[in-house]
């Protein structure tokens, strides 16, 4: 068959009303024939856009190829030289927003499904049991800490430990993984996968503490006193964000971090085999329309909820959240409540949720971040009978590090200010990437930041001059 | 790490572990906690570091078991690790010498109040200790109150011990002997820091009280810990856990507390069926 007349090949998945009550990944993976019909639609451009896409530069033509010709093991050693997570990204990357949006296939046809093709890569080192670290070279004689092992900071620890340096992570809770662990859903991504590429990061010499609240525990000046020559901070996600409505402290209202950790994290989908709880729900309002709100709701509808709704105040063409992740709440049977604002949240005498007052909205004038504003319709005000609302709109920082660091800025919303080009701090020999930075972002923005901090924070150890800036024009010659 | 060095039972359901954790006990102060989880399945909990001991290296933790986590670390013994114990969390009281310190403990509530009288005392303030609790045999700590503060004070609910009544009996009668209070610290069971803090308002007494609310990360993440103070929501594990009783909305604490009763029961009565050794003093579900 010629090239072009191969489609983008789409992977198996678990059926809708099957996977809506399980929380097994709903996607099996390409087999080995369907990856390389696949990697075989992509025509190995001279000059490949995909790679630009990638921020953490992964040589993406070079791992196709390998795929297409059958050495699937060194895809995966490929996509490990620039990544140390690829199992995880391959699920969680916006990829259409990345890579494949540059693929040039995808111009008159749809781009090459890279993140579909790396899922596969390092599955099948993993599931042969041949993942391996590779040579490390001897130690640098430099340490360094990382505060947080979420994506930034196994990054940043992987890229460390594989320029000879030692590293210690400082995990505030009992497990690796950030939010990989404690808010992306096991439908999404196993937890096994994590466990598995964080002892990648393991065997690469990286030591992970555990119930270690850097800013409480120890401060980051008794870090740098205490021998690590650089610190990197990736203390993730902070408060979340609340509707600021009437009614939610009442009992039943989450935000979706709390609602994702017990689920996530706890296992309260296991309770009472596992000892935390979770709202046992039958009617479930999630407010917000990104990535997390599309987690949250389908994880209540798994938790056995019979109906949850994702109430949005803008239309469907402003959601935040991956058109993959819609499709796939919608498919399980989700209800899109959009351009609708929640008023207030009503309770009975115990204190507990029993609905939720809403008003429509329609889209106005453009606002300051380019989207249609939208307002309320007067007179439109409605009832929702629900027993549990999670609030998906958004964290802001963690105040514990900057609270404790002198000489560490932040700016005005308390996230830590950070340079574009080297993740540097006000504080000499101390770094900062990832949500803490940026806001809430995606798990690759965290490890393209974490890239960029290992090598700044590597020639800081080693008393490398840093870089000079790119010229702005040609100099005169 | 997180060994348990010493194990005693300071009252039916109330037990004492002195934990080995060098770190945690030089950098906790006064008016902090940790969260511990027991097992692999267990939930994370906060309990009150009730004192330090940084040349032992060792945390105390006193803790009533009233649900199946806390009826679980009950079980644990001598030699015993606690899978993990994470701190110090929350903000340190705020100590200085305000003068007069009245240090109001109840039930339980005395073993986080007194770090604070403690440091409090160091300070320099003359610091008034007034424990309380149901019933003689369920008072703790008395001997280390004692030592803690200035003087020391006693009220049973059921007269069995010290003056009938209750905490808030005894600051009310040393106000009207004309004893000068700077400053109210109240920690118990919520009706007990809402009764403090009437009782204090009635006086204009400054008021502290540190708020027991339902945790899951402890460090700041996920917000299941808010309260309403002072009309806007604050969350316990970063803002606190110390509070103005004032500005605290306790009725909205308590039903707050109450949230997971069901599961909590469930829980309980499948713990106690399959150790039927481990009795709870207080396991009547109302």
């Amino acid at each position: 068959m010629p090239r072009e007349k191969i489609p983008r090949q789409k992977m198996p998945e678990q059926a809708p009303e099957e996977r809506r009550r399980n929380f097994q990944e709903v996607p099996y993976g390409f087999t080995p024939e369907l990856a390389q019909l696949e990697a075989s639609r992509c025509i190995f451009c001279k000059k490949p856009k995909c790679i630009e896409g990638c921020p953490v530069e992964i040589d993406i033509p070079a791992f196709v190829k390998l795929i297409r010709d059958g050495d699937f093991l060194g895809a995966a050693r490929k996509l490990k030289e620039a990544n140390a997570l690829p199992a995880i990204c391959g699920r969680v990357c916006p990829q259409e927003e990345q890579c494949e949006v540059r693929c040039v296939i995808g111009i008159k046809d749809e781009p090459v499904a890279i993140g579909r093709l790396e899922r596969f890569a390092a599955d099948f080192e993993r599931l042969n049991n041949l993942v391996e670290a590779p040579e490390i070279p001897p130690w640098t004689g430099k340490r360094a800490a990382v505060v947080g092992c979420g994506p930034a900071g196994l990054t940043v620890a992987g890229e460390l430990a594989k320029l000879g340096h030692k590293v210690t992570i400082f995990e505030a809770l009992h497990q690796p993984g950030g939010v990989l662990m404690y808010g992306i859903p096991e439908f999404r991504l196993p937890k096994a996968i994590v466990e598995a590429e964080v002892d990648y990061v393991k065997k690469l010499g990286v030591e992970i503490v555990y119930n270690a609240v850097v800013g409480r525990y120890q401060t980051v000046d008794e870090l740098l006193a205490e021998g690590y020559d650089s610190v990197f901070l990736g203390t993730g996600a902070g408060l979340p964000y609340f509707m600021n409505i009437p009614g939610e402290n009442l009992n039943g209202v989450y935000s979706a971090n709390e609602y994702l950790t017990r689920s996530n994290l706890m296992r309260a989908y296991r309770f009472p085999e596992f000892d935390t709880p979770i709202a046992v729900s039958k009617k479930v309002a999630v407010l917000g329309g990104g990535n997390v709100a599309m987690d949250a709701a389908r994880t209540a509808l798994r938790l056995g909820a019979d109906e949850v709704h994702i109430v949005y105040r803008r239309s469907r063409n402003e959601m935040p959240a991956r058109i993959e992740e819609i499709h796939h709440a919608e498919e399980e049977g989700i209800q899109f409540q959009l351009l609708t604002n929640p008023t207030e949240i009503l309770g009975d005498d115990q204190g507990w949720v029993k609905g939720m007052k809403c008003i429509r909205m329609e889209l106005g004038e453009p606002d300051g971040s380019g989207r249609r504003r939208p307002v309320p319709i007067p007179g439109s005000e409605f009832l929702m009978e629900v027993d549990t609302v999670v609030v998906s709109i958004g964290n802001g920082a963690n105040p514990l590090v900057p609270q404790t660091t002198p000489g560490l800025e932040t700016n005005k919303w308390g996230n830590i200010i950070a340079d574009k080009n080297t993740a540097a701090t006000s504080k000499p020999g101390v770094y900062a990437g990832g949500d803490i930075v940026i806001g809430a972002a995606t798990v690759i923005l965290a490890m393209g930041a974490g890239k960029v901090a290992a090598r700044a924070m590597h020639r800081y150890m080693m008393g490398i001059p840093e870089p000079a800036p790119e010229p702005e024009a040609p100099p005169a010659a | 790490m997180n060994e348990i060095i010493t194990r005693k039972v300071l009252a039916e359901g109330v037990k004492e572990f002195a934990v080995a954790a060098p770190r945690l006990a030089r950098a906790r102060r006064a008016g902090q906690f940790v969260i511990v989880r027991v097992n692999e399945t267990g939930e994370r909990i906060p309990l009150t570091i009730a004192d330090a001991d940084p040349e032992a290296g060792t945390i105390t933790l006193i803790f009533q078991e009233v649900g199946k986590s806390t009826l679980l670390l009950g079980t644990l013994q001598e030699g015993d690790r606690i899978l993990d114990v994470v701190g110090p969390l929350g903000r340190p009281t705020h100590i200085e010498n305000f003068g007069t310190v009245a240090c109001l403990g109840g039930g339980i509530g005395v073993a986080p109040v007194h770090p604070i009288a403690k440091a409090m005392k160091e300070a320099g303030n003359h610091v008034i200790g007034i424990i309380g609790a149901r019933t003689r045999d369920l008072l703790i700590m008395e001997d280390r109150m004692k030592a803690a503060t200035s003087e020391l004070h006693i009220s049973t609910d059921d007269g069995s011990y010290g003056t009938h009544g209750f905490v808030t009996t005894v600051l009310e009668a040393l106000v009207n002997e004309g004893r000068k209070i700077d400053l109210v610290v109240a920690i118990g069971p919520v009706p007990m820091m809402s009764a403090s803090t009437k009782t204090a308002a009635k006086y204009n007494l400054p008021c502290v009280v540190s708020l027991n609310s339902i945790m899951v990360d402890g460090t700041g993440m996920c917000g299941a810990c808010r309260v309403t103070v002072g009309g806007k929501t604050r969350f316990v594990c970063v803002d606190g856990p110390e509070f103005d009783g004032y500005q605290v909305d306790f009725v909205e604490l308590v039903k707050r507390q109450r949230a997971y009763l069901k599961q909590e029961d469930v829980a309980r009565r499948q713990f106690l069926e399959h150790h039927p050794g481990e009795r709870c003093w207080e396991t009547k579900v109302s």
